[in-house]
């Protein structure tokens, strides 16, 4: 066992970690530990752009964004961290810039823009070219360019380790501990900081846009802790997912002109939102999509899907702006995207929820008091920015605004804290942990589990969610919990053990579809990407407010999940009927 | 379908020597390598080890040699690899082998590393955006693309052979900032590129472009690059 000591320690090396890690190395000793090389996180994977009121192409302001941000959040966005989003959004674009960022021009040379869902002119009277954008690539070259700088200022890396418990004494944040998958060692990292910018859970759900790697283990960390998790209902699916795959097709294809038919070929967004029709915000869109093909207007052989249709773009401009995606449909489906249209369904993407913040990235113990040293960003953290819905294009603003925000406070606080001494035999939680895992010796597998965990959440807290779906949900993950105390893996081994670790993953990813479930059943109302069936409206009297879950073990040991609500902050905006 | 997958498997932990393991799997013919072997690992033998992530071609973790070709397993399907023989899997050529699939993958980030691999500026930063054409933005568009995946590096004869040689993606990965109109470090990054183990070992014999996944031009920028250190202008 090996033990380090950094000022700050950053856990996760995608864009809100690599953002924080810029910040803080330049001000204080900085260590980045993460559970794959930088360039493999899944920042890279994002593709239309990054919103910015720069209004190089057409009128527009960073207040307008603002109210976007809070109306596609259905409300439960926390409109002063909007403000502070928005408000940045500006120099977090010029700033990847000025590192290298190859965005895409207009004729003048000043950086393009594009439509994108949900984004609009003056408070909602039509859409507005807001995105800036690297053709359909844009979240490869904010990694790309992150990464470039980190190796510039001399970031230090701890490559392929696994964070697997935060280490905590008096309430303070004092260390973590890591798992190095090349040699099975386990690494003691004192810190005064700790920001965690470690991304999302979506691989609870089968059909998902995420990589295999997205298993929350951040927010099971801290959930284990008894620390709490904000808003975890609240699970974006995105409407182009690549039919069967989940791979996903960016709504850019929508921005640059692309159009949603069914089986009738009906452009159907007109009936669903007739001002901004195919660019409507991510939750409207994926469940008129769900509806169009559960009311028998789906297209394929078991009408399962219905299509994104570009095939009235030139192949030239397609080729210019959306060459990425258009390749996925060729290389996964068969499909020509210039002739052929393309089967798309709602994918599981981003979680709105994750570990409580306030607007510097200092994480929260409860509705009002920070945690000393603790720090989130990006997709982990719930700041609120996105509320019941993210916009689309916010989470690559978010990781920029957000990740600098935390890396500055963390390097701060650092600065003026001093290193706390660590509890007898920090280790201990993960040693029990992982050997545990290695030597039981039960008959269920990982990968049985995991699959049957993800079939349960796809049918019963997916687009669509009621009473008996959710509660069917919570017999499942009941039973997958016994299963998964009988689970034995077969690699046994030091070296590269991913068996081992997927196993520890599934830990995490059971947790957090828990804590989504029954986040879910008690939010009786339907609001952004929580729809309730048997409560299909908005209910502001009962439910403006975030949810907050906490972790509690009873005297007789047993683990319950207490929810309780945090008031949301509302500023210029007050809530209005969600038309587009 | 039932297909044979033919895995070259390495644990030092187990046994000294690398040794060719096949296994059946039922597959659909629009499945990917990646899922045939998730498919062993998940179902037959967990010990398989291999590293992905994104499983749709845009992370480069996966990269390998499939049936002898350098190719990402997320991006390959099995009908395209003739499946009614067997299909062959084997780690990348040309970094040290840690387990199964697993390659050492530090001197390759290092030969990336050592090519100052980032913007370089002088003077007073703009208050907004620095002014590109659409025209210099494209000059540079193709290099852009790369994700790091080591497919081109490791299909390099010249790379096999030679462990100094910087390789094709160190050589793609200055190109994409010598020729950024925006970016002053083109002379000490052709310097660095000039050294005998340099842009000048490279053969020309376009296995690097033939393995990118990405579609990049590699052996065409390293012309470029080659042209630029003779005229000394971009």
């Amino acid at each position: 066992m090996q033990r380090h000591q950094y000022d700050v320690v950053i856990v996760g090396a995608g864009g809100a970690g690599m953002r924080a890690a810029l910040e803080s190395s330049k001000r204080t000793r900085t260590a980045v530990l993460t559970k794959l090389y930088p360039t493999r996180s899944h920042t890279g994977a994002a593709q239309g752009g990054m919103c910015a009121a720069l209004a190089n192409v057409e009128e527009d302001n960073w207040e307008w964004h603002t109210f976007d941000t809070v109306k596609g959040g259905d409300f439960l966005v926390d409109q002063d961290a909007a403000e502070v989003m928005c408000r940045e959004a500006v120099d977090a674009v010029l700033d990847l810039e000025k590192m290298g960022l190859p965005f895409n021009r207009t004729a003048e040379g000043k950086i393009d823009q594009r439509f994108f869902g949900g984004h609009t002119r003056n408070h909602g009277e039509a859409v507005v070219r807001r995105s800036c954008f690297a053709a359909d690539r844009t979240g490869h070259m904010i990694l790309q360019t992150l990464y470039q700088q980190c190796i510039k200022q001399n970031v230090e890396f701890f490559n392929e380790f696994y964070v697997l418990d935060l280490l905590m004494v008096a309430g303070k944040a004092t260390g973590v501990v890591a798992y190095e998958l090349a040699t099975g060692e386990l690494h003691i990292f004192s810190a005064k900081s700790i920001v965690f910018a470690s991304g999302g859970f979506g691989k609870v759900f089968r059909t998902t846009s995420n990589a295999h790697t997205l298993t929350g283990d951040g927010m099971g960390i801290v959930w284990r802790k008894g620390l709490p998790l904000e808003d975890m209902e609240f699970f974006q699916f995105h409407p182009t997912g690549l039919a069967g795959l989940g791979v996903l097709l960016s709504e850019a294809a929508r921005g640059e002109g692309g159009i949603l038919r069914n089986s009738d070929n009906e452009r159907f967004m007109e009936r669903y939102a007739p001002t901004v029709k195919d660019l409507a915000p991510r939750d409207m869109v994926a469940r008129a999509m769900a509806n169009e093909v559960r009311e028998g207007r789906g297209c394929g052989p078991d009408k399962a899907y219905v299509m994104l249709d570009l095939t009235h773009l030139e192949p030239a401009h397609i080729d210019a702006k959306l060459p990425d995606i258009t390749e996925f449909a060729r290389t996964y489906l068969g499909v020509e995207p210039y002739t052929e249209q393309i089967p798309v369904f709602p994918t599981a993407h981003y979680a709105m929820g994750g570990i409580p913040t306030n607007i510097k990235g200092e994480a929260l113990a409860n509705n009002d008091d920070v945690i000393p040293g603790l720090y989130a960003a990006g997709e982990v953290a719930c700041v609120s920015v996105h509320g019941a819905n993210r916009l689309g294009t916010n989470s690559l603003l978010d990781i920029n605004v957000f990740g600098r925000r935390a890396g500055i406070a963390a390097a701060e606080y650092a600065a003026t804290a001093v290193f706390e001494e660590l509890p007898d035999a920090p280790e201990t939680f993960v040693v029990d942990l992982i050997e545990g895992m290695r030597n039981a010796g039960g008959e269920e597998r990982v990968a049985a589990i995991r699959t049957d965990l993800q079939a349960t959440m796809d049918i019963n807290a997916q687009v669509y969610r009621t009473e008996g779906s959710l509660k069917q949900a919570l017999v499942d993950i009941e039973r997958l919990k016994e299963r998964f105390a009988q689970v034995s893996v077969q690699d046994k081994g030091k070296r590269f053990n991913t068996d081992l670790l997927e196993a520890v993953e599934l830990g995490f990813l059971i947790d957090l579809a828990e804590v989504l479930v029954v986040s879910a059943l008690a939010r009786k109302e339907s609001r952004g990407g929580h729809f309730r069936e048997d409560y299909d409206k908005r209910d502001d009297v009962n439910f403006m407010r975030h949810t907050m879950a906490y972790r509690e073990v009873d005297a007789e040991g047993n683990i319950n999940i207490r929810l309780d609500y945090k008031p949301v902050v509302q500023t210029r905006y007050k809530p209005m009927e969600r038309k587009y | 379908m039932d297909v044979k997958v033919k895995i070259l498997r390495y644990n030092p932990e187990v046994l000294d020597e690398s040794e060719w393991k096949t296994y059946s799997v039922t597959l659909l013919p629009g499945d990917r390598v990646l899922d045939a072997l998730h498919k062993i690992k998940w179902e037959q033998d967990g010990t398989l080890t291999f590293r992905r992530s994104c499983a749709h071609g845009v992370c480069g973790s996966d990269a390998m040699r499939i049936n002898g070709r350098n190719r990402l397993a997320c991006k390959t399907l099995i009908k395209d690899l003739n499946p009614e023989k067997e299909i062959t899997v084997e780690p990348i050529k040309g970094l040290p082998v840690l387990k199964d699939l697993v390659v050492d993958m530090e001197p390759f980030f290092d030969a990336y590393r050592s090519v100052m691999p980032f913007l370089v500026t002088s003077g007073h930063e703009p208050t907004r955006e620095r002014i590109q054409s659409q025209e210099d933005r494209e000059r540079f568009d193709d290099t852009t693309k790369c994700i790091l995946c080591a497919a081109c590096t490791t299909s390099c004869p010249v790379f096999w052979s030679d462990g100094q040689y910087f390789g094709p993606q160190a050589i793609v990965g200055a190109h994409r900032f010598i020729f950024d109109s925006r970016d002053e470090g083109t002379e000490q990054r052709l310097e660095i590129l000039n050294d005998k183990e340099g842009v000048w070992r490279c053969r020309t014999t376009f296995n690097c472009t033939d393995a990118c996944p990405r579609g990049i031009e590699v052996t065409k920028a390293i012309q470029e690059v080659k042209r630029a250190l003779i005229f000394r202008r971009v």
